[in-house]
């Protein structure tokens, strides 16, 4: 059965994929016609560190309740929001070598953050094949990534807003709502979030559905 | 929690540490070693950016390699004992402390044999002090609940440093930047942000560490 949601997010991805390349939008310098990657770029983002938070947010639960079902779900999030740096690294990159120049720049804090937020995920997975005991493998993973969580939290938020990024929003220089995104750029950037938003969530359940039945298979 | 246990545990790690000299001599024999090494290499550094760089980064090896062994004396009866007459709290607090002191101590050494060998190029001493303290107190906190998550999976020492370093970084980057502003002898209002973040960070991560050491616990 198809859930509602599913179609919707598959219609708001396509209609930002068609009317992001088609729509007006404002003439800058510098960034000509790559401020569309703002439809493809920022939404992805927002999909991983959703997926992140989600998993985090499974985490707790598992610490409260000790439920594996949950650990299951979380590792699944993890897995999930890895992914989707993978194209949000891309598309950044791209506009990156577009805009800024090079594909890629260490002076960048944002930059450096997601390099340590995919190290410490990467971590994350080999605690969690290190250890045999499925309980005790809940538990310590649900531990630390709790913990790396709120580290790459202060890594990727906190630390950019106070040192200088050339990414907007941080550093001094102007975020894209305050001057660029009109409202017809909004008509899309909006639907765009929501859309991968739904489809990371759609990923998810895929993936979460194949890992309970792998769980299942095992089990017998 | 109880404070005459929590003063306990900690007295107890400090006699433990006395007790087995060896471990203590070859810390130090690490420090002076790394040090000596990178004097020989660069030969004389004279780039603040990396005399900072390399100093953190031998700090950041020896307090991991330090801390990664907190928690393998733990056997299994004694960690039977523990969990039945200490509260976890009061437990992980000791040990945050216990590594508190050592790596505070273990820096200003550090620095000590650094400036010796290196050559010292911090012109505001108060600054980079704080720096190093407080940096090494966060660091402490982090590494000892990370020394607990890779003792309960299977004390591998590789995973220690694969848990901990990208959980560090931030810290790090924190500290390199306050101790670089330390180097350069800036004016303090304009790195006291930094300070605040350091020690704001130091209260995250020994909350979450007492927090969480709860739950890794329980066997």
């Amino acid at each position: 059965m198809i859930k509602w949601w599913k179609i919707l997010s598959a219609l708001l991805i396509l209609y930002t994929l068609i009317w992001g390349m088609l729509g007006p939008v404002p003439q800058l310098d510098i960034l000509n016609e790559t401020i569309r990657n703002v439809y493809y770029h920022v939404p992805i983002w927002f999909a991983m560190l959703f997926q992140m938070g989600y998993s985090v947010v499974y985490a707790v639960k598992q610490l409260s309740k000790n439920d594996l079902k949950t650990d299951i779900i979380s590792h699944e999030a993890a897995q999930t929001g890895l992914f989707f740096a993978l194209p949000g690294l891309l598309t950044g990159s791209m506009w990156a070598k577009f805009t800024w120049g090079t594909w890629w720049t260490f002076q960048d804090p944002k930059l450096n953050g997601v390099a340590i937020a995919v190290l410490i995920y990467l971590a994350y997975f080999i605690l969690r094949n290190s250890i045999d005991d499925e309980q005790k493998r809940a538990r310590i993973a649900a531990v630390y990534n709790i913990f790396a969580f709120v580290m790459m939290f202060v890594f990727i938020m906190i630390l950019p807003r106070l040192t200088d990024s050339l990414h907007p929003g941080n550093g001094g220089n102007p975020a894209f709502g305050k001057y660029d995104l009109d409202n017809n750029m909004r008509m899309v950037f909006y639907p765009a979030v929501i859309g991968w938003v739904l489809f990371s969530l759609w990923v998810l359940d895929v993936k979460k559905r194949l890992a309970f039945l792998t769980y299942a298979n095992n089990e017998i | 929690m109880n404070k005459t246990l929590l003063y306990q545990l900690i007295k107890k790690e400090f006699i433990l540490e006395f007790r087995q000299k060896s471990t203590l001599a070859g810390i130090l024999v690490y420090i002076v070693a790394t040090v000596f090494i990178s004097a020989l290499s660069f030969k004389k550094i004279i780039h603040p950016t990396i005399w900072n760089a390399l100093f953190w980064t031998i700090f950041m090896f020896i307090t991991v390699n330090v801390s990664s062994k907190s928690f393998m004396q733990e056997t299994k009866g004694k960690g039977l004992f523990n969990y039945l007459y200490y509260h976890p709290q009061t437990f992980i607090l000791s040990k945050i402390i216990y590594n508190m002191v050592l790596m505070a101590v273990l820096s200003l050494l550090t620095f000590f044999f650094y400036s010796w060998f290196v050559g010292n190029m911090v012109q505001d001493f108060g600054m980079f002090l704080l720096a190093l303290l407080f940096s090494s107190s966060a660091f402490s906190g982090v590494l000892s609940l990370m020394s607990a998550i890779a003792s309960k999976a299977n004390n591998n020492i590789s995973l220690m440093a694969i848990l901990s370093f990208p959980v560090l970084m931030p810290l790090l980057l924190v500290s390199i930047k306050l101790s670089k502003h330390a180097i350069d002898g800036l004016a303090w209002s304009v790195s006291y942000k930094y300070l605040l973040i350091l020690v704001m960070l130091n209260f995250v991560v020994v909350a979450l560490a007492t927090l969480l050491f709860n739950y890794l616990w329980k066997e």
